[in-house]
């Protein structure tokens, strides 16, 4: 039986995330948990998070914990979800300036208040059009422009159009899905994004890098 | 192509079971909660909303199974709102399965809950829920907070207490009528037109759906970026795939 770990950093909605992996693939042994021997035994792993990025990064911290994420990223494939993504990057602007884990080159950054954008909302908060500018495994069987559920007010733009393999508009166009090697990482919320989200997910579970 | 105005239906849940006279055809049991959710994200719901009216205290727990229940099948965003008093609550829920929790009353009587639990869950996941009444006096029109089910009065004008909220850290305001709410003469355009012009974050409309149109004139005249309705889902007069139907017909943007 595969094992796949969601990481728990405290942050976020991770029944969620536990629950929709497990009515995802059948047959998958799903944890949810902090403790670095659980993560690197695991076969696949989830790198999920709401909330503040400084917040996150503090309970990650230096030692064994953020040692085992670094050895799953070059080992296995890992998905990273909404603030799992920001994580990735190099910097973020938020929490008056945060450094990523520096997987995938470039900068997140704060969507601009409505008053400078003729009205946009901040959070980008419900069901917004994914165009997949690239194939990639997680796509299978899920339609270009498809629409996913999305909360967050930072956004993350890829220095290197080779690693963005989703883009998403809202006032203008940001990185909604990334990828290199064996990592891969949405910005929305694959365990709240209905039959396609589902897809995703199971498309993750088969995907071999 | 954009982000969709979105379509939440409402259920009432009283002691574990939905409430309001639920009429589906093929439905085994209109009752339960998790089968009325199943039903709509079937539809094309873009979210659900649980209000837990349960009176008594000690039956405040099966919410808390409610919604771990729905959330091990329903994959779209769950919000629960109803008795939500204080931050142990809110992390009830979440832990729960609850994707955003609202707080109405409680807001009112101690409005650091709200900064308090957006600090420390995200205001993604944090709702204030407002019920407005339109009060006389003035030249433009005025409306100010009730709670207790619109009974009680409060004296904040409702259009400062939102802007107040959303500086707290409130991720999303569902604004209801108690005008309206029940009448299903439509929304309150005025006050959701106020409300949407005055906070940066998203505004769910509330109280007074009777017909599919209502729910246009919400999104096109109100500026609401969510419709909220209960009864007219509720008694199968219509789906959510009508009204989403409807909506696109009317320019707008809808997940269909």
């Amino acid at each position: 039986m595969s094992s796949l770990t969601v990481v728990d950093l405290g942050t976020g909605n991770l029944h969620s995330v536990a629950k929709a992996v497990e009515y995802a693939g059948e047959g998958v042994s799903v944890r949810v948990s902090s403790d670095p021997a659980v993560i690197r035994r695991a076969d696949r792993v989830i790198l999920p998070g709401q909330g503040a990025v400084g917040t996150w990064f503090k309970a990650l911290g230096a030692g064994e914990l953020r040692n085992a994420i670094d050895e799953v990223i070059k080992s296995r494939p890992l998905l990273g979800i909404c603030l799992g993504l920001q994580a990735l990057f190099d910097f973020s602007d938020e929490d008056e300036g945060t450094p990523g884990l520096g997987v995938l080159p470039g900068r997140v950054m704060r969507f601009s208040p409505p008053a400078q954008t003729n009205g946009l909302k901040v959070p980008h908060m419900g069901w917004n059009n994914v165009n997949q500018s690239q194939q990639h495994p997680i796509w299978k069987g899920i339609g270009d422009g498809e629409r996913f559920y999305f909360v967050h007010s930072y956004y993350a733009v890829a220095t290197h159009q080779e690693d963005e393999i989703g883009g998403t508009v809202y006032g203008h166009s940001f990185t909604s899905a990334a990828a290199s090697g064996g990592v891969a990482a949405v910005q929305f919320h694959p365990e709240k994004s209905a039959s396609a989200g589902i897809q995703l997910l199971r498309n993750f579970l088969a995907w071999s890098p | 192509m954009g982000l969709a105005k979105r379509v939440i239906p409402c259920l009432d849940v009283d002691a574990g079971r939905v409430v309001k006279g639920i009429q589906f055809i093929e439905i085994r049991d209109a009752g339960d909660p998790v089968e009325v959710a199943r039903r709509y994200n079937l539809e094309g719901a873009d979210e659900i909303t649980f209000l837990d009216i349960t009176a008594s205290s000690d039956q405040r727990e099966t919410m808390v199974h409610v919604v771990e229940k729905v959330a091990g099948e329903v994959f779209i965003p769950l919000t629960v709102g109803g008795g939500v008093r204080a931050i142990d609550d809110v992390q009830r829920l979440l832990s729960a399965g609850a994707d955003k929790v609202a707080i109405n009353t409680a807001a009112v009587h101690r409005p650091a809950l709200v900064e308090e639990a957006s600090n420390h869950y995200g205001s993604q996941c944090i709702v204030v829920a407002v019920d407005a009444k339109q009060v006389e006096g003035g030249a433009e029109p005025r409306w100010e907070i009730f709670t207790h089910g619109g009974r009680k009065p409060t004296g904040l004008d409702a259009i400062d207490w939102c802007r107040r909220m959303a500086e707290s850290g409130a991720g999303e305001i569902l604004l209801t009528s108690m005008d309206r709410d029940g009448t299903r003469d439509g929304f309150d355009l005025a006050l959701t037109q106020s409300v949407a012009a005055a906070v940066p974050i998203p505004v769910i409309a509330s109280g007074g759906v009777g017909n599919l149109d209502h729910l246009v004139d919400g999104v096109l005249e109100g500026g609401a970026d969510a419709v909220l309705a209960a009864s007219i889902f509720h008694f199968g007069e219509h789906t959510v795939g009508e009204a989403k139907s409807r909506m696109a017909a009317a320019g707008i943007e809808v997940r269909l």
